[in-house]
This record gives structure tokens, C-alpha cells and sequence, in this order.
């Protein structure tokens, strides 16, 4: 894609937080985070997981656990969170991989379905309550991410806010390189026709489980960084219902383009916030619009738009 | 020592109680193209499958230039140089033909998982896909989308990405069904040229194609084989005959 439409983003995303609340914005990076990360696997291997909450709130129980519970500083929370998303996708997508279709989704639910239980009753969860009250420390033991900026007249939390976005442009472009990588390509094959692709001597079973470590990873890392920002780790982000949001969100946006997931993310957690004050017809009308939208825009706003554009975006 | 290069003894393969194949002995000479045909059902996409492993044979043996390779799995028989073709047209539409080629060509550069480098290197591998797409005509299709190609274009393109692997043992799956009168043609041409120095095993229906082609012929016939030899022989068999246009030959 265009070099221009690159350094436009990422200007938007510097100077964002002096735009809108700085806390929302965040929690739009996380939730476009996630939505790539699932992208790479329904979008580019034509996968569908159901059960991507596991990893996206396991991650943010286990960065809630190092930080408050033994004392690390965050980006080793995160870093923790982040290999724990890749192990528990290792398990999960080894035993998913062996059905296709509907199965594969389904096989993934109950296993997400199964951590849900765990953060629910294990003892280092909280239950019902979760974890609260997780400090954001001090970055490499040096930056205090709590130090707030006055701008104005709001004070601005300006450390936390760039680590989350240094964190999410080197995991949207992780994201990026892997899609556009020769291992991008293999994936593509699968998605397009698994049975020639293991025609050419494909191992396909291994490129999917890599995609599926790849993209449990970077959806541990986004909910990493959620339990960072909102200081909780809690039963909402491991419940199947996260797990839905993310598919809505890039197919909304446009499964299989790069930049579809992102909007998808920032049309569903906008509507949810904008819209909090309706109360559960919120839901309602976060369902209308999909249905909307999925009538009209088959491949998504940025499919569509990449469509009359005629370029893949 | 045989020159044979691909053996089936005694191969069977059950669905159920039904035997789709059932004891096929089929020894393909190196350097020929063996053509394997039959009426409707007979078996033939069946034993193609066994071949490549896509099914799992109930009973019998498989040796490739005399390994018995009836254990693997597609994929290391695909690595074996036993690639094959299928019957509806086996690409990846919504890539760029010369992308479906390089997709073959690729895995010898050993970098296929590797995720953290650029598709960029992929390029030192374009001249070898063009030449491989002008080998089948494509040349100026190199970067259209896939999906948008005439059929028979798909079909060719599919020759040339089995081709850019470089197989000992080419298997086509009827590479000229559902094809004009002008596709078929040209793919007869095209599976001529790239038979030098290779075996081919096709499935096909077309008989004038096999006719031209084919340097030996099996015939299928419920899963088993009613006989085999070369076209002039096989052609004058009363039960092939019979087999494929009823008893009307009388």
C-alpha cells in the first residue's frame, strides 16, 4: 500500500491523544490490535476461530498476575501475556487444526469455553471479580506510565498512551510483514485451495498452526496491553462474547485487507462507547448495523472501498 | 533392476461395502504417457487419490521408483516428485498466475516459513515463472487475477505450476474437460511438449485425445481393470467396446 496513507496513520496516531480521550483511544488500538491479529487467520489462511477471547483475556489475567502479583514492570508483563497467548494458541490450534469448517470453530469455543471456567474459579483470577487495581509501573524500571501530561487544561497520560502505540504499530506491522512474507503466500494457497496447495508439498497443517500461534500471540499482546490501560483484567474479555465482537468487528471492516480489521475495531468500539448512554439497545443497534452493513457491503467498508478503488488496501 | 517408475499391487479401496477399486495392478513405464481410462465411475479419480494419498487404500501396495510410499502422506509424496493435477481446475484465483507459479517454485528456496522476511525475495524467482508461463502461453496474462482467466488459460496455468516443480511423475486428472474443441487442442499439444524426459499418468475421456497421446492405455471398468496395451490393441477390444458404448457395436 501507499507510503503516503502510511505516514498520514501514523501522524493521526501520534496526535491522537491530544484529540480524543486519551483512554478511549487506547482502548481502540487494543481492540484493532486483536482484530488484525484474528485477521491474519480468518482473512490470509481462511480460518475461523471462535475462541480468540481466550487468548486475547488470558493474556491480560497473566500481565495482571506479573504486575501486581510479582512485581514485574510492564513490558515484561506484556511479554509474559504475549508468550502465554503463543503457548495456550499452540495447545488450542493443535488440537483445532485436525477439523476443517464449522468444526474448527466450534472446537475452538469449547476450549476458550474451558479457560473462561478457569479465569471464573482458579484462585489467582479474582472470580467475578477479576483483577483490579493493576499498577502500570514504571516502564524498563525508568518511565512511569502513570505521569500525566497538562495540556490545557486536561492532564494527558502521554507515557502509557505511546507505549500502546509504539506496541500496537510493532504488532499490526509483525502482522503486516507476515501477511507479505513467503510465508504470507503459502498461507494465501491454503486459504484459496488447501488441496493443491498440499498438492505442491505443502505441509499445510504446520503453516496453519504457525499462523494460529502467530495470531493467538499478537491477540495475547492486545489484551496485555487492555489490562495496562484499564488497570483490570476481568471475565468480560475471556467470555465468548469478546470472541464474537472480534468477528463482527473484521468483518465489518473487511476480512482479508489490511486496513479492515482497524476500521471494523473503530466503528464497533465507538458505536459502543458513543452509544453507552442507550443502554442494552445498544446491542440492538450494534446488530442492526451489522446486518446493514453486511447486506450492503459484502467485503466490508475497506473491501468495498478497495473494490472501487480497484487496489487492495 | 524394472524401469518401471510407479507400481500398485493388488490396490483396493473399500467405501462402506462398496469397492470403488478393487486389486488394480498398474505398472507405469518410465518415460511414457499412460493413459487411464473407463466409463463413468469406473475408479479412475479413485486410484488417483490412492496414488497421491489424498485417500487411504484399504488394501495393497504402492512402490514409487521402488520405494514403497504407501505410508506417507501427500504432502512427502508431492515432495518425492509425484505431483498431480485435478479435475475441476486446481489454481488459486484470486492470485496472479505468475504468484500460483512462483507458489511452486518457492518451496525450494526454503524461506516458506519464514514469516519475518519480505515476499520481496520472491522476485529472484520471476524469471523462472515467466518462463514457465510463456512455456504454456500465459506470458501476457502474468498479472491479471487468476479467478478472471478463460478456462482453458486456468488449465494450462496449472500445467505450468506442476511443471515448476519439476515432477519425475506428472498425474493430470482430465486436463482437457470441459474444454472447446480449440482448448483441447492446444493442451494436447502442450502435455506432448511437456512429456520429454518425464512420465505422465492422465486421466481422460476424451479418446482422441488419449488416441494421440497415450503410449499405453488401462482401462477401467468397476473399480478394476478390464485391460491394457497400447490405443491400436485396447481400441479393438470387443469388451472395451461394449464397456463404454453399451452392446451397441454388433
Amino acid at each position: 500500500m501507499n507510503k503516503t496513507v502510511w505516514i498520514v496513520l501514523i501522524i493521526l496516531g501520534l496526535l491522537a491523544p491530544f484529540i480524543v480521550y486519551p483512554i478511549f483511544m487506547m482502548k481502540l488500538l487494543c481492540f484493532a490490535l486483536f482484530a488484525c491479529a484474528f485477521n491474519l487467520l480468518l482473512g490470509y489462511t481462511g480460518l475461523l476461530s471462535f475462541g480468540h477471547a481466550a487468548f486475547f483475556g488470558g493474556a491480560s489475567y497473566i500481565t495482571g498476575h506479573l504486575v501486581k502479583v510479582s512485581g514485574l514492570t510492564p513490558e515484561l508483563g506484556v511479554l509474559g501475556g504475549t508468550l502465554f497467548a503463543a503457548l495456550l494458541g499452540y495447545v488450542v490450534g493443535s488440537l483445532a487444526i485436525r477439523r476443517q469448517g464449522i468444526y474448527f470453530a466450534m472446537v475452538t469455543l469449547a476450549l476458550a469455553q474451558i479457560v473462561y471456567f478457569v479465569a471464573l474459579k482458579a484462585p489467582f483470577t479474582g472470580g467475578e471479580d477479576g483483577l483490579q487495581g493493576i499498577p502500570r509501573g514504571n516502564l524498563f524500571g525508568l518511565i512511569d506510565l502513570n505521569q500525566t501530561f497538562t495540556v490545557g487544561t486536561s492532564p494527558l497520560p502521554l507515557n502509557l498512551y505511546y507505549f500502546v502505540f509504539i506496541m500496537f504499530c510493532l504488532g499490526f506491522w509483525m502482522i503486516h510483514r507476515a501477511i507479505n512474507s513467503p510465508f504470507g503466500q503459502v498461507l494465501k494457497a491454503i486459504r484459496e485451495n488447501e488441496p493443491r496447495a498440499v498438492s505442491l508439498g505443502y505441509n499445510v497443517d504446520r503453516f496453519k498452526l504457525m499462523a494460529f500461534v502467530i495470531s493467538a500471540a499478537l491477540s495475547g499482546m492486545a489484551g496485555s496491553l487492555k489490562s495496562l490501560v484499564f488497570q483490570l483484567a476481568s471475565l468480560t474479555d475471556v467470555s465468548w462474547h469478546s470472541s464474537g465482537e472480534v468477528v463482527l468487528m473484521t468483518l465489518l471492516g473487511g476480512v482479508g485487507t489490511v486496513l479492515g480489521p482497524l476500521a471494523g475495531a473503530f466503528t464497533v468500539v465507538t458505536l459502543q462507547s458513543e452509544l453507552s448512554s442507550v443502554g442494552s439497545w445498544i446491542t440492538v443497534i450494534i446488530g442492526v448495523t451489522f446486518v446493514v452493513c453486511v447486506l450492503l457491503f459484502r467485503r466490508g467498508f475497506v473491501g468495498e472501498l478497495g473494490r472501487l478503488l480497484k487496489k487492495s488496501l | 533392476m524394472s524401469d518401471h517408475i510407479l507400481e500398485t499391487n493388488d490396490l483396493t479401496k473399500d467405501f462402506k461395502g462398496f469397492t470403488a477399486v478393487s486389486a488394480v495392478n498398474l505398472k507405469i513405464e518410465r518415460g511414457h504417457i499412460h493413459a487411464l481410462i473407463g466409463p463413468n465411475g469406473a475408479g479412475k479419480t479413485t486410484v488417483f487419490n490412492l496414488l497421491t494419498k489424498f485417500l487411504t487404500p484399504t488394501k495393497g501396495t504402492i512402490h514409487f521408483n521402488g520405494t514403497d510410499i504407501t505410508g506417507e502422506k501427500p504432502a512427502d509424496i508431492a515432495l518425492r516428485g509425484v505431483i498431480r493435477s485435478f479435475q475441476i481446475s486446481a489454481v488459486f484465483p484470486n492470485l496472479t498466475p505468475r504468484e500460483n507459479v512462483r507458489l511452486a517454485l518457492q518451496r525450494k528456496l526454503g524461506v516458506s516459513y519464514h514469516f519475518w522476511k519480505s515476499d520481496k525475495i520472491l522476485q529472484q524467482l520471476d524469471g523462472q515463472a515467466m518462463e514457465l508461463l510463456e512455456s504454456v502461453g500465459l506470458a501476457e496474462y502474468a498479472d491479471q487475477i487468476t479467478g478472471e482467466l478463460a478456462y482453458g488459460r486456468k488449465r494450462a496455468l496449472e500445467i505450468a505450476t506442476t511443471l515448476a516443480l519439476d515432477p519425475e511423475l506428472m498425474l493430470l486428472d482430465e486436463p482437457t474437460q470441459g474444454m472447446g474443441v480449440e482448448d483441447v487442442d492446444k493442451i494436447t499439444a502442450l502435455v506432448k511438449k511437456v512429456s520429454a524426459n518425464r512420465t505422465i499418468l492422465m486421466v481422460e475421456h476424451n479418446l482422441k485425445v488419449v488416441a494421440t497421446l497415450a503410449d499405453r492405455i488401462t482401462v477401467l471398468q468397476r473399480g478394476a481393470i478390464l485391460t491394457e496395451g497400447p490405443y491400436a490393441e485396447v481400441s479393438q477390444n470387443p469388451q472395451v467396446l461394449e464397456a463404454y458404448m453399451g452392446s451397441a457395436h454388433d
